[in-house]
Formats: structure tokens, sequence, C-alpha cells
């Protein structure tokens, strides 16, 4: 058994574990402490002190997603001093960006104006001086504004500890400072392989999915819960759905495996061809040559039909089916049983060999 | 897999044979890239391309395509050899070891160089780190089965992951990546020409009595043909009519001008697709279908992972799901199938196929469950074959290397090999119509070393023409180290670039795979 640290928060005792920092058993007991740079599963950095606490002993205010916890430790996630410390923080934030929630993709999802929100915050004390980069538009699918980055580095790590794609970092420095590929190239120069985690893992509007551009706020969106078909990992994700079209696709860490909510440029950006123009319609029988429109009832019956006389003149054996890897386990199975069952041979494989 | 997914990550070595792993299934890859990065995890990348996980190999062994059992004997040899074999594994969980010794014994590190250019330390460094490793994982895709020795190389990896030991335990084990969504999926259901669903012989005569119950049918005895043969079976005539659901074998196939007069040969093809594909263009009938954001069902990953599909849309015009299709079908033809819902199928196929029978929709709702899963208290298969393998002891599988059929010669120098790449899938009838993978791989390229490039006079970025006995395409050239002198490797994803008019159309005897890495070339400017 491991041995329990006990330490108090707002007057509250809690058992905690060695190595656990004081954001963790804080929201393990449902003592809500705002983030912002904080990405589980990845190095707590402290970077943007929206997360800071009082310690008791302790000379200044304390990050609390990368402290841990020791024994006795007392800590209070709600006094004045904290609460001055987070304003002043996202007030420099906001200020020194261009947060135009009317227009971001991110409106209804953005941490940063929810801590806005939850800080009470009418307007900064400062002015709003944004740095004025220019949008990243020279790729479809990951549009980047820096103008709305609050320098969390979470698509760094995002990039670097989930993915291990190795891409970005942060470039230059103080004021200067942004976050992006080497030699501050867009993505699409860089070795970017467009897995999209990074947008994923931002706290704002600066990295979006630019497929999903306009296509529908993120209140109106229905999420519905699928499975990736273009390898055999099988990934987890969001088809979102606004007006009866799939207009992007989201991921979701806690649907654990097997891709705890990571996903490739596939998976996440090469679902367009869903209401492609070219998608078949309707039926199609060849005549004299051509394949021309018909009816569900008229193609069913060429169909058996002409299986039905194959079959009596030439044998069942004479007869084939290629099933498939992009169907379902319910369509491999009846396709399967009618060649069996119905046509009578074993004729039946599909593309696992090719 | 033997393993699951996310076990990669926790792995001590992981050896990756065949499988570009960070652009065909790029979220296993991350795993890979995790464990090297963050856990210290080795890596021993055995593939003749450097391909984007050699960044992080501890240990790359660039072997000539098609001489894998020997590198995989070679590495035996040197592990028996230092006596680093798992001796009391080999002991209690295995026989035929003393047949296995004998065959590897002349497969000496050097006698292996000889063959594949594998430097002999190289050999005995891969040898000494997988063997003594705690947890290791052997990786591997089509690199490893489509070759004419495809069924060899693969014994061949369970040979010496049973050698070391390394199987049945968490991280450890053989690991294939399927290459497509639901290929799993499609071999547990019996879609293929030898067995019923869960691997149920149709030769065994229990087995088919068991079907013939349960369908209300007699069932024919007698295995059918798997594609390349029913192709094949097309051009003699014995094979009148062709019933295909979503493939495109017209770009997929090996030796295509021979693919197309069998097309051509066929009294009536129907094919049920959702693009008019390359093959549907041939067919007598095409069915319009869902795709997958547009019906339910389930399906199954390379893990055993049976996950849920989800209906998220309506499909385009009068499509419909292939399901129903298949219903309909065998309706008219006199068999009345009448499901309401794919869940009615899937209640069906639990019936009948052990290994999925405790799996429910309601269970798998939240996370999806690994097969075997026998009853609906069995929490599925994390891991295979912990205390026994299937039949009891693991058998070693003495194997001798055999070359590629089509080697290089004077008129065709050079070695094809052929693959995906990271931004389209199979034959492109999806990711061809998608803007972003278009954006970042608009065309066919044929990746050719500097120095063949230079011998051959090719430029980069100019077109080339590459010639072999079955016919010759276009494409532009990419001139890059990423290719091993000698060998050109080219994508199938473009219509425009038919790289299966090229490939050779010999089959690996027992699983029927074409040897799709390895045949022989020609190149010049175009």
């Amino acid at each position: 058994m491991e041995k329990k640290l006990p330490v108090t928060i707002d007057g509250r005792e809690f058992q905690a574990l060695p190595g656990q920092t004081i954001l963790e058993v804080a929201r393990q007991n449902g003592i809500y402490i705002p983030t912002l740079c904080y990405f589980p599963m990845t190095t707590p950095v402290g970077a943007c002190r929206v997360c800071v606490v009082e310690v008791a002993g302790a000379k200044n205010l304390v990050a609390s997603c990368a402290m841990p916890v020791s024994p006795g430790m007392i800590i209070k996630t709600d006094t004045e001093r904290v609460r001055e410390a987070r304003k002043l923080v996202v007030e420099l934030l906001w200020a020194s960006g261009d947060h135009n929630c009317l227009m971001c993709e991110s409106n209804g999802r953005c941490e940063l104006q929810d801590l806005i929100y939850w800080l009470k915050i009418e307007k900064p004390r400062f002015d709003i001086k944004p740095p004025g980069y220019p949008i990243e538009t020279t790729n479809t699918m990951i549009m980047r504004d820096l103008n709305k980055c609050v320098l969390c580095g979470r698509c760094i790590r995002a990039c670097n500890e989930v993915q291990v794609n190795e891409v970005l970092d942060f470039y230059m420095r103080g004021s200067r400072m942004k976050v992006g590929p080497a030699f501050d190239s867009d993505y699409k120069n860089s070795i970017c392989v467009f897995c999209g985690e990074c947008m994923e893992s931002c706290p704002t509007g600066a990295i979006i999915n630019k497929q999903g551009r306009f296509a529908g706020r993120p209140w109106e969106l229905q999420k519905v819960r699928t499975t990736c078909g273009y390898c055999g990992v099988g990934c987890q994700l969001d088809l979102n759905v606004h007006e009866g079209k799939v207009v992007k696709i989201t991921s979701n860490k806690e649907y654990g495996p097997p891709n705890d909510g990571s996903l490739c440029v596939k998976g996440r950006f090469a679902a367009d061809f869903i209401d492609h123009p070219d998608r078949l319609r309707t039926p199609l029988i060849r005549e004299k040559g051509k394949l021309r429109e018909a009816s569900w009832d008229e193609a069913l019956d060429v169909i058996a039909k002409k299986l039905a006389s194959i079959r009596k003149k030439h044998g069942a054996d004479s007869i084939a089916g290629l099933s498939s890897a992009r169907c379902t386990n319910e369509e491999n199975y009846l396709f399967q049983k009618v060649l069996r069952a119905v046509i009578g041979t074993n004729n039946v494989d599909h593309c696992a060999r090719l | 897999m033997t393993n699951s997914i996310k076990e990669l990550e926790f792995a001590d070595v992981i050896l990756a044979t065949g499988t570009n792993t960070t652009e065909n299934h790029p979220v296993i890859g991350m795993y890979v890239k995790r464990a090297v990065r963050h856990r210290n995890a080795q890596l021993i990348v055995i593939d003749p391309r450097e391909i984007g996980l050699c960044k992080y190999a501890t240990l790359w062994l660039r072997q000539k395509p098609g001489t894998d059992v020997a590198v995989i004997n070679g590495l035996m040899n040197a592990i028996l050899k230092e006596n680093i074999h798992a001796k009391e594994f080999v002991e209690t969980r295995t026989e035929g070891f003393e047949e296995l010794r004998k065959i590897v014994e002349k497969y000496t590190p050097e006698y292996v160089e000889k063959i594949s250019g594998v430097p002999a330390d190289q050999l005995r460094a891969a040898a000494r780190l997988y063997a003594t490793a705690n947890k290791s994982s052997i990786i591997y895709a089509m690199g490893i089965t489509q070759h004419k020795t495809g069924t060899d190389n693969v014994k061949s990896l369970a040979n010496l992951a049973m050698l070391c030991g390394k199987m049945g335990i968490e991280s450890g084990g053989i690991n294939p990546l399927r290459g497509q969504g639901n290929v799993q999926g499609a071999c547990d259901m019996g879609a293929l020409p030898n067995v019923f669903p869960a691997y149920q012989m149709v030769s065994n005569d229990e087995a088919r009595a068991r079907f013939e119950k349960a369908w209300k049918v007699k069932l024919p005895a007698k295995p059918g043909l798997t594609v390349v043969e029913m192709t094949n079976a097309a051009h003699k005539g014995d094979i009148k009519a062709l019933w295909i659901m979503g493939e495109n074998a017209m770009l997929s196939d090996p030796d295509l001008h021979h693919l197309e007069e069998s097309l051509k040969k066929l009294d009536f093809l129907v094919v049920q697709d959702i693009f008019l594909s390359e093959t549907a263009e041939h067919a007598d009938v095409v069915l319009p279908v869902a795709c997958f954001a547009e019906k339910d069902g389930t399906i199954t990953n390379t893990e055993r992972r049976v996950q849920r599909s989800r209906k998220a849309v309506d499909p385009p015009g009068k499509a419909k799901p292939d399901w129903e299709i298949i219903a309909a079908i065998s309706t008219r033809l006199g068999y009345p199938m009448h499901y309401a819902s794919a869940k009615d199928i899937f209640e069906e196929v639990r019936q009948v196929t052990p290994s999925y029978a405790g799996i429910t929709y309601d269970r798998i709702e939240k996370t999806g469950i690994q097969w075997p899963c026998i009853n609906e208290e069995h929490p599925g298969t994390k891991f295979l074959h912990r205390d026994r393998f299937t039949r009891g002891l693991g058998l070693f599988a003495p194997i001798e290397y055999i070359p590629p059929d089509e080697l290089p010669d004077a008129d065709y120098p050079l070695t094809l090999t052929t693959g995906r790449v990271l931004y389209h899938y199979h034959t492109g009838t999806m990711t061809r119509r998608s803007k972003g993978a278009m954006e970042r791989y608009p065309e066919s390229l044929v990746e050719i070393n500097p120095k063949d490039a230079k011998r051959y006079g090719i430029e980069d970025g100019k077109n080339v023409k590459v010639t072999s006995r079955r016919g010759n395409v276009e494409g532009k050239a990419q001139v890059t180290k990423r290719s091993p002198e000698g060998t050109i490797f080219m994508n199938f994803h473009f219509r425009e670039v038919l790289t299966n008019l090229l490939t050779n159309p010999v089959l690996d005897p027992i699983a029927k795979i074409p040897e799709y890495k390895v045949c022989a070339v020609k190149i010049e400017a175009a």
C-alpha cells in the first residue's frame, strides 16, 4: 500500500498520493482550480499562472498544476490574493491578443472566454494591443491566427509529447515570442504531417479546423461518435453534423482506447468525400454498352434473375463474391452467408491479401 | 495482434519490419515513437526503405527486398550462438525446436550478410537487443506478407518470438498491423473462401453441420477461390458472375491487364460502391451504397476490438446500406432475409461466432471489446496466448530462405516495391476526393535513389517511364535517399499511374497473396 500524504485544501483534509500535484488532488476532490496551459498526459510547465494557489509558508503564489503535494501542506484556492493574481494574468492575455469572439470559430468552446466570464472581468485594465500577425491560410485543413495565441504551449506539447511529430516549438523571445515550426515557416512548408493534434489541444481560436470554418457554431453541432475506417487502428472520433452534413471531425480523449483522442491526417481531414458530387445516388444498369439509371426493383430483379440463371446453367461455383474490409461486420457476415447458403458456393473472399 | 495497441508504448524493445508505421498506421506509430522518446524503448527497424521510424531507431537493418527469411534466421542463429534464447519457454511451451536449430545453423550473420546486405555485426546487435529485453514486441504489415514467401516470413517471425519467449505477455508478442478499416472483422466474419465465421473450416463436417443447422440449408464443403484465383478462373471462363461489394480490384489487384480481360469475359458483374470506381465502370449493374458515416454496424480493429460504427447523416439519393441490399437480393433468390437493423444481424453473428458470443451493442456502447469474448460476463482478451497457444504447444516451423520470384537482371535491373503513402488510402476512391489529402500529395511519385537517378539520367520532378515484363506506366520521379540503391518505390493510389500494371501476380502458395513488394523493372526518362 502506498503511503498517503495528508493535505488541507480550503479547510478540508484530503489524503493524497506521493507525486500528485495540488491541481490533481483538488480536481479529484471536486475543488475547481482554473487552468489554461495545463494539458493532461504531458509535462506540467506552470507557464500561464492561471492555476495559482496560496500555500501556507510559501512566499509566492504557487502554480498548482506543477507543484507536487507534500505532507501537511495547507492550500487555499480562492483567496483575494489568488483571485487578483488570476485576474491580472487573464487581463494581460486578453489585452495582448485579438480576442474577437464575434467571428471566432472557438466562440463557445474557448477556455480564455470561459476564464474571463468566470473571473467576472468586464474589460481588461490595459489597452488591447494585438501583435498584428498575418493569419496563416496556406492550407485547407489547419488555420492559424497567432493573434489569438496565449502562448500556453499546449500545441507544442501535443506535437512533441503526444504525437511525437517534433514540428512545433517556441520561436523568438519575450513579447515577440510565438509558436510554430522551425524558421517561422507555415505548416505547409514544414515537416508537419497534419495530424491536427495541435488544433485539438488549443484552448482558444488560435489553431482551428479550417474545414469547419463558418460551417456551424460549436453549440449547433451534433457530435456522433464512430470508428475511423482509414486503417486497422480503429480510432474513435466524432463526426460533427450540422444541418444533415458532416462538417468536420473532432476527437475526444475520454473515449480511451485505441487512440486516446489522437488521430492522423486521414481520420481528421479526409472525410470530405462523404458529400462529394461524384457519390452514386441511384442504381445503374448497363444497356447497349452504357450505364443508365434504374429503380431499385428493376436493378435487384436483374441481379436475382441473372444469378439464378447462371447458377442453373453453370453451377453455383461459377459465381463468386468479393466482400469488403470497408464494410461492417454485419455486412461481411451477410455477404458470405448469401454466397454460401443461398448461392451455394464458397467462392467468397475480400481484399485482405491486397 | 496478439497484444493491444496501447501496450506497444510499454515495450522495452520494438522490432518493426515491413511496416511503414508512421504513414500507414500513424496512431500506432505515435505509440511507438512515445515508447522511444519517453520510455527509452529500443527500436529496431528492418526495412529496405528509410521510413519515418528510422529516425527513432536504435538499429536500422536495411535488407534487400525479399530477403526477410534469411534475416530472421540470421537473428535466430546469432541468438542461439550466444545462448540467449528463452530455454524455459522453448522447453515448456513449444515443440520442434531441434528441427529449427538445424535449419538456422547455416544462417550465420556472415552468410546472411551475403544474401541480405545487412552487416553481420548489426544482425548480432539486433539479436542481442531483441532477445535480452524483458518485453519485446514485433510489429509487421504488408512488407512481410506481400511476398511469394509471405507465409514463411510470418512463420519466421513467430519462430523468433517463441525462441525468445516474447509471447503471451503484456507488451510482448507478434503484431500484424492490419491495413484496412475492417479487414480483421471481414476475416472474423468468414469473408474468406475456406472458413465460416470465427475461422471454422468449411471442410470440417462438424463446423458445416453447425452452420447448416443455423442457416437451415445444405452447405458446400469444398473451399472456394481466393481473389486472384477468381480472376484467373474468370479469365479461363470458369467464373461467369462476380458480385463485388466495395472493392476496387481494377486498381488494387496485380497485373491489371490480365484482370481487365477477365472482367470483360464475365457474363455478369455486379458492383456495390459509393463511387463509380474503376471496377464499377465495368459492371452490368451498379448499386449505390451508404458510406461509413451513413449506416450503423460494428467493425473490428487490428487488436481484435469490436467497435461501433454509427449513422450520422443520411446516404445521398437512393443509396442504401450494403446489408439492406444483400438481404433484398437474398430474398429475391428465394431465401428471405428480414433484418430490422444492423443490431439484428449482429445478434445472429453472436450465435454462430464463439469468439464474439459475449459481445453486445450495449456492452460496446462506450468502449469496444477485444475478442475472444465467450460470454456476456467475459471482459474480452487484452493479449493472446498467455498460458497456452491455440493448438497447445507452439510449433516451430523450420524455414529455408527462398529468393523472390522475379529478381533484377540485365533487362530489368531494378527492384520495384510498392505501398501506400500517408495522405492516401488504398485505391484513392475516397482520399483522391479529399481536398486536404490532394493538397498534400497531389500526384503519384516514383521514389528513386540519387545514384540510380544519375545512372539512368533521371531528374527530380521530371516524368519517368517504368517498365516491367507485364506493362509500363509513367509517373513523376522523386529523387530521394529513402529508396535504397537498386530499388524504386511506387504507390498504387492513382488511376493515372497504374502501378499494378507492373506488379508480379505470383502468389504465396498458402496465403495466395501476390508478391507486390518485389518485381523487376527498368526505368527511363519519359
